[in-house]
């Protein structure tokens, strides 16, 4: 621009109207956010702690931490934990192999690798289901090989193998977007300084990637805590998970059974936030990447 | 070490396709065996396009698809054209904050949020708690943080001084919106659109929830398909909606690489190169 010096610009007219503008644009949304986002948060906490005759009430909050559904609670926290780290540690050098590629194949593993996502999850664990049965295909496989039959399903195993399964893209993506973006010649520059090229991964790409890292985490632990197809269908309804919990609860629609599922989705959010928290601590929060 | 890489890159693509694939296999089997492959048919194919149910299920989803994906985008824009001209920066905080509570929870807590709120008011009103309204509205309002989510930068990115220009020329503010601020936005506005649809297509813990007795939409059909015993035309479905899918990625790959080549400064260059040649030849 190498033109002269104008007058300053005008200064910013205001709209006309602006309440008017207001009125129109951000209140209808304003509304539905107040309406169908805030009031049925209400509505959890509400059914949480009040009795069928709406009196205030600890109960609900007690059962869960009884026995029967305190099992439940542990059980999934330790599964999500189980299949967020294996999902990190499989997605970290498979993000750190793309990310060495010529361009062009990286767009293209990419592509592939967001391809499933893109497939209904209930289809996706199905075809697993089909793949791992004990008269399946993998199963048929190995026999000609003169091993087997294994029962693969029914299993812990076998639901944390659903959840890496499933939600592995969201763990490779928002790491290789990251380390995709690292200046090359910070590597170089560890390279010339000496550091061989374990040394470059850990002590130079590992901590420029943390956001990605703790947005991988975040994506890949929420929903596996409160997933209930995953477990349902890889279990055939053996081993329940808290979300299997509300469902099976929310679907007998009766006051009663709303009360257990909204304690139960009540305590589920506070785990989430909790672990949220936690994530946050590490990483410097600019990794909102990919939705 | 790059073999090894590329070793692993394989193993780990075959992991994730390698269901897929073999299900898409088995809904061309012509017995309703899945451990041996006896032969090709399209038996299944045939069983499925004979499910009225199924249909009804697509007509369902596409129609709730269609709808939450207007309306939301509609609502959304709006408010993101709103939210970007409030001076106040705590509302437009908490407004986005809110907005995206139902993207950070996990559905399941959305669903049961909504049912409660539902349950609710129409036990308060004496209404049907669940019925096609309530998974619509349920639809909308997951699909609204995404819009206002790939709106907003659009309006960032837009140079502000042209709302002036256009006022100053004698627009209204509504002719303002429609023949300046709309046309720069439009990209973020139809990728938003593209994104609530395919958001609302592939739900099913929210509708599961929010729906009422007998309505299905494809994946609480499927589930409900699950649920009895399994038969190979959900294979077939399956590979169906599997196929269009991998459809309109193809063809939105196609239309993006070329819409981007044409914003290609070298062609541009090239192109203005011509047409100049062109007038001085005249």
């Amino acid at each position: 621009m190498t033109e002269q010096k104008v007058a300053p610009p005008p200064r910013v007219r205001p709209s006309r109207r602006p309440a008017i503008v207001r009125a129109v644009t951000v209140a209808p949304h304003g509304l539905w956010c107040l309406l169908f986002i805030l009031a049925p948060l209400v509505f959890v906490v509400y059914y949480t702690f009040t009795d069928p005759s709406g009196a205030f009430t600890m109960a609900n909050i007690k059962e869960v931490f009884s026995s029967a559904y305190l099992t439940v609670l542990k059980r999934s926290v330790l599964l999500a934990l189980e299949s967020t780290a294996i999902c990190l540690l499989l997605a970290y050098p498979l993000a750190l192999s793309i990310a060495r590629m010529k361009p062009r194949n990286q767009s293209l593993v990419i592509l592939l690798l967001m391809l499933p996502m893109w497939i209904n999850l209930l289809i996706r664990t199905y075809s697993l289901k089909l793949l791992l049965e004990t008269n399946g295909p993998l199963n048929g496989f190995l026999s000609r090989l003169g091993i087997g039959p294994i029962g693969f399903l029914n299993s812990e195993f076998a639901i944390v193998l659903g959840m890496v399964y499933n939600y592995l893209p969201y763990m490779i993506l928002p790491i290789y977007s990251v380390i995709a973006k690292i200046d090359p010649r910070l590597k170089e520059a560890a390279a010339d300084l000496g550091c061989n090229g374990f040394q470059t991964v850990f002590r130079v790409v590992l901590p420029l990637s943390v956001s990605g890292i703790v947005s991988g985490i975040t994506m890949v632990f929420v929903p596996s805590i409160s997933t209930f197809f995953i477990s349902k269908s890889l279990s055939d309804g053996r081993i329940r998970l808290i979300g299997d919990v509300i469902e099976q609860r929310i679907s007998l629609h009766n006051v009663a059974a709303y009360e257990i599922g909204s304690a139960l989705s009540f305590i589920l959010m506070i785990l989430i936030i909790v672990s949220m928290l936690i994530t946050n601590r590490f990483g410097d929060n600019d990794g909102g990447v990919v939705v | 070490m790059k073999t090894l890489s590329r070793i692993y890159i394989i193993l780990i693509l075959l992991f994730l396709f390698a269901p897929i694939i073999v299900m898409m296999l088995f809904s061309f089997n012509s017995t309703r065996s899945t451990a041996v492959f006896s032969g090709f048919s399209l038996k299944w194919y045939r069983e499925l396009f004979r499910d009225e149910k199924a249909a009804e299920a697509l007509l369902n989803t596409l129609k709730l698809a269609v709808l939450s994906s207007v309306i939301a985008t509609v609502l959304g824009t709006l408010a993101a054209v709103g939210l970007s001209r409030l001076k106040r920066r705590w509302v437009r905080n908490t407004v986005q904050s809110v907005t995206n509570i139902p993207m950070m929870n996990p559905d399941i807590v959305t669903a049961v949020s909504m049912l409660m709120f539902f349950v609710f008011v129409g036990s308060a009103l004496g209404i049907a708690s669940r019925s096609f309204a309530t998974v619509l509205i349920a639809h909308i309002t997951f699909n609204l943080p995404y819009v206002i989510l790939s709106v907003m930068p659009k309006i960032r990115q837009m140079d502000k001084h042209l709302l002036e220009a256009a006022a100053d020329l004698g627009c209204t503010p509504i002719e303002t919106f429609f023949r300046v601020e709309l046309p720069a936005i439009l990209p973020g506005v139809l990728s938003g659109l593209l994104m609530a649809f395919t958001l609302s297509i592939d739900d099913f813990i929210i509708t599961q929830f929010t729906k009422g007795e007998g309505f299905y939409t494809l994946p609480t059909y499927i589930y409900s398909m699950t649920k009895k015993k399994v038969t190979p035309d959900m294979y077939a479905l399956s590979t169906l909606i599997f196929l269009v899918i991998l459809t309109l990625l193809i063809l939105s790959n196609l239309l993006q690489a070329r819409m981007e080549a044409r914003r290609d400064p070298r062609k541009i260059a090239a192109r203005n190169a011509k047409k100049k040649k062109k007038l001085k030849e005249n």
